[in-house]
């Protein structure tokens, strides 16, 4: 569904846009309906791209797709008179058809030919670079004019030929990206096959041509239905096989009969002129032309199963302040006070310049040294003791992991890697926990588990949290005291009774100390111990529960 | 008189302007200078010992069908067999990846679900999008599910991401109202507020480390932060990008962070160096990227662009190790599954593919 700009313009929208489009033109109802339909979560998934296609109800009249701009391949220039409606004003010679002098746009469209950074303007500057270069007079792609039987087919070059030369002038990898490269840009409506819907290129003799920069998609236009019923209606007039419409444009002219039936007869009349004024044009300029026209049709309405790469991602037709309902925001605000914003630019620039760092060498060395320490638990890098699922269709791993009386060794030895490794194995926190029971200093994990719990409970049982772990572990009186500094301890102690009442972070300083405390201190004792050796040299130690299921902190 | 006034408001407005902006470039100036000074190796450099990587053992595995529109944001179960996944299609559907059965699938009020999340027990997701709020479901039956939801937090934006920091009872919320937000799930209660992108946050990433007390925001005021949750502060940021940051993740380690961008180029970004240490791009990759995950290791980077690929990074060496074609259409979302056995890959081309 929904290959169609207007509808990825969305539900929130889309009350902008009906209502736009309502006052604009006096009404078919049937208009609100289909627009409706465009946002709408369901209904429209069955209807696929075909008509998705004809979702988007516009007044603007504007019929520019006769407005030819020479094409490269073309050597002489040609602009051609138009006829126009007496109901419309002249347009001028190749003005885009989203110029903001048109009233009627929705206000996304005029954002598009604003926002020269939007995301989808920068891919396409990138690629019209890249065209460029393709034809360019010497070391392009070489376009000639091919004799066929009885005829000409001008301005054309081989698929594979492209290939070549995108495998020439780029840094791709191997005939496969270039293949993929070359699909790119013709699906975005760059690069076309000379009969065929389907925007795609294949690495052998089938012809491609270059489109006209006029009809580029980065010209910002969002052709509207009215546009397209001319264009359909036009190509029924010429009696040529190759302008015979494909059964699913056959089937979107029907419907577009039946949505414009009102008006009719001024698409009639329009497509008409435009016929007329392309048989005055020369054979294969018209040639050219049409292909052109019917290849920028390809890009804005998509036959089914072809991608529209016309598409806006919601996020960024929203971004930067765009939303209508984002009003009323800090950040919002923000984002439109550039003395405010500048201000914070240079606060974190200050921040930055406060910091004290390590030197990039030793930041990357401890990079390298965390892969050198995991690459043999990387499934990508390095194969499993247990095949994987994923590859052998066998949960053996899964099922060994939750019922097996035995931890492999693997498994183990991570536990030396850091506490934290540690502390995340549930079998590793039970031996950490009985070792410091031996050692007389459970309490420590205790209090840091503690904390643990309570920062991760809900909001109301916080308070309660709170005290019971300060009576337990912290009070001058606790029954299981910690061994805080008593810096920290007053910390907590101010915290605990702070005025607007404890937060769940008020025993972090306590928490962190007394985890820094067992890393030091007891961890590296464990790790030294007789119970891990044990652990580690498969001494197939029994142990009753072995979850481990979610990961999770317990 | 009026007149006079405003106009010289406007002058001075503007010589404030001019003044910050000149101050802005100076400290710029400033911290590459300083910043300059402890570049001494690349990490390429220091990587130079490490073998290349010859051969990544990823092949497709399963391809979920069922989506009727894009699919905008999928996340693994901490079972590591399970997948939720929200579409533009206003639907939210939970897999059972292995067998590529459908679970359960539930019908939002809203199209456009851009972002959607696990409990850390399995047993809650929450969802969201151009709802601008973040609701939240237990995982029982369709019916239950639909009936039982709650919605916890409301943005004045879209929300465009969401994890639950460690526990079942928080969500942390980004949108394009440019904040995150910390929220009670119980009551609903605004637990913590993040103001300072000026541009809408994109994505949020957990740091992995003990206390869980810090986070990373991307946006497309082309900054990443990192938030200590305690305060609502940002405690480091890191600029670069020459567009949107779409992604961010944190390295296993914890001490740097990957990004995706616009721009079409990841980096890594160290926070003991406090800059950036690598730049993953090349000249034929042109569009932009959407989402990044790192492999166990580190080494690997997964990257999912505009241009239907995922792109494999070795982070180290900064080069590019494969290719994986397959999807038809862009690449929202990329993951890797909570043991590191498997790699999501979300698409406009409205299926999840699995790969190991």
């Amino acid at each position: 569904m929904s290959t169609q700009p207007c509808s990825s313009s969305t539900s929130s929208n889309s009350n902008n846009c009906t209502a736009t489009v309502a006052a604009a033109t006096p009404p078919p109802s049937s208009k609100t309906v289909s627009i409706r339909d465009a946002t709408a979560p369901s209904g429209s998934g069955t209807s696929t791209t075909k008509s998705s296609g004809l979702l988007s109800v516009g007044s603007n009249h504007h019929h520019h797709h006769h407005h030819s701009s020479p094409s490269p391949s073309q050597s002489q220039s040609q602009s051609q008179p138009q006829p126009q409606s007496q109901s419309q004003s002249q347009s001028a010679q190749s003005q885009p058809p989203t110029a903001p002098s048109v009233p009627q746009q929705p206000p996304h469209h005029q954002r598009g030919s604003k926002n020269e950074d939007a995301p989808n303007i920068l891919v396409y500057k990138k690629m019209e670079a890249i065209i460029e270069k393709m034809q360019a007079e010497s070391g392009g792609v070489a376009v000639r004019t091919v004799k066929a039987f009885m005829s000409k087919v001008p301005s054309v070059f081989t698929g594979a030929d492209l290939v070549a030369w995108i495998l020439k002038n780029f840094d791709v990898e191997d005939v496969t990206e270039a293949l993929h490269f070359a699909h790119l840009l013709s699906s975005h409506g760059y690069i076309f096959p000379i009969d065929d819907h389907a925007l795609t290129v294949k690495n052998d003799g089938t012809f491609y041509r270059f489109q006209t920069p006029y009809f580029w998609p980065s010209n910002c236009w969002e052709p509207e239905n009215t546009d397209y019923a001319v264009y359909l209606c036009k190509r029924t007039m010429q009696n040529k096989t190759r302008l015979e419409l494909a059964d699913y444009e056959a089937e979107n002219l029907a419907k577009l009969q039946k949505m414009f039936s009102r008006k009719w007869e001024f698409i009639f009349m329009q497509a008409e002129s435009q016929s007329k004024v392309a048989k005055k044009r020369d054979k294969l300029e018209r040639k050219v032309l049409d292909s052109q026209e019917r290849a920028f049709w390809d890009v804005h309405r998509p036959m089914a199963g072809c991608v529209n790469t016309t598409e806006i991602d919601i996020k960024k037709a929203y971004r930067r302040g765009g939303s209508s309902h984002g009003t009323g925001s800090a950040g919002a605000s923000v984002a439109k006070n550039p003395v405010e914003q500048l201000t914070r630019i240079i606060a974190l620039r200050k921040q930055k310049l406060e910091r004290r760092t390590i030197k990039v060498s030793k930041a990357a060395e401890a990079l390298v040294a965390y892969y050198d320490q995991y690459n043999e638990f990387d499934y990508f890098l390095t194969s499993p003791e247990l095949p994987n699922p994923w590859q052998t269709d066998s949960t053996e791993m899964w099922d060994t992991e939750k019922n097996s009386k035995d931890v492999p060794v693997r498994r183990v030895k991570r536990w030396a890697f850091s506490l934290r490794e540690l502390l995340n194995d549930p079998i590793g926190r039970d031996q950490f926990t009985k070792f410091l029971e031996k050692e007389y200093s459970g309490e420590n994990l205790k209090f840091w588990e503690s904390v643990q719990e309570m920062k991760a409970l809900p909001q109301s049982e916080i308070k309660e949290a709170i005290q019971k772990i300060w009576q337990e572990f912290l009070a001058p009186d606790a029954p299981c005291p910690v061994n805080v500094d008593s810096k920290s301890v007053e910390l907590a102690r101010e915290a605990v009774n702070s005025p607007n009442g404890p937060n769940r972070w008020c025993f972090d300083v306590a928490a962190s100390h007394v985890y820094h405390l067992m890393k030091s201190d007891s961890y590296s004792r464990y790790l030294r111990s007789e119970m891990y050796k044990d652990y580690v040299n498969c001494s197939r130690k029994k142990v009753k529960s072995i979850p481990n299921l979610f990961g999770v902190k317990r | 008189m009026s007149e006079c006034a405003a106009s010289a408001s406007n002058v001075n407005a503007n010589e404030k302007m001019a003044s910050l902006l000149k101050e802005a470039e100076n400290l710029k100036a400033k911290l590459e200078e300083e910043r300059q000074k402890l570049n001494d190796v690349s990490l390429s450099t220091i990587a130079e010992r490490l073998e290349q990587i010859a051969f990544v053992n990823i092949k497709p595995r399963k391809v979920l069908k069922g989506h009727q529109a894009k699919v905008l944001c999928t996340d693994w179960s901490p079972d590591k067999r399970h997948i939720i996944s929200s579409s533009q299609d206003g639907r939210l559907i939970i897999w059972d990846a292995f067998t590529t059965n459908k679970e359960h699938a539930v019908t939002m009020p809203t199209t456009w679900i851009m972002a959607c999340a696990y409990a850390p027990s399995g047993n809650y997701v929450a969802c969201g999008g151009l709802d601008n709020k973040v609701t939240v479901y237990p995982i029982t039956s369709d019916e239950e599910m639909a009936a039982k939801k709650r919605t916890v937090g409301t943005h004045t934006s879209y929300m465009s991401c969401c994890i639950y920091p460690n526990s079942d009872q928080q969500i942390l919320t980004g949108s394009g109202d440019s904040t995150c937000a910390l929220w009670d799930v119980e009551s609903g209660q605004l637990l913590q507020s993040f103001h300072g992108h000026s541009g809408d946050v994109m994505a949020i990433d957990l740091a992995p480390n003990e206390t869980g007390n810090t986070f990373v925001s991307g946006s497309c005021d082309r900054m990443a932060f990192i938030w200590d949750m305690r305060s609502g502060h940002v405690v480091q940021s890191f600029e670069g990008h020459q567009s949107d940051v779409n992604s961010v993740k944190f390295h296993p380690c914890g001490d740097a962070i990957a990004t995706g961008s616009d721009d079409s180029s990841c980096r890594l970004f160290d926070m003991r160096a406090d800059r950036e240490v690598a730049v993953f791009a090349k000249e034929s990759i042109i569009f932009g990227v959407n989402s990044v995950d790192f492999s166990v290791s580190g080494r690997l980077l997964f990257a999912g662009y505009n241009d239907y690929t995922v792109n494999l990074w070795d982070t180290l060496k900064s080069e590019r190790v494969c290719l994986l074609y397959g999807h038809e259409n862009k690449v929202s979302c990329v993951q890797v599954s909570p043991d590191g056995t498997a790699l999501s890959t979300g698409s406009w081309d409205y299926t999840i593919r699995v790969w190991a």
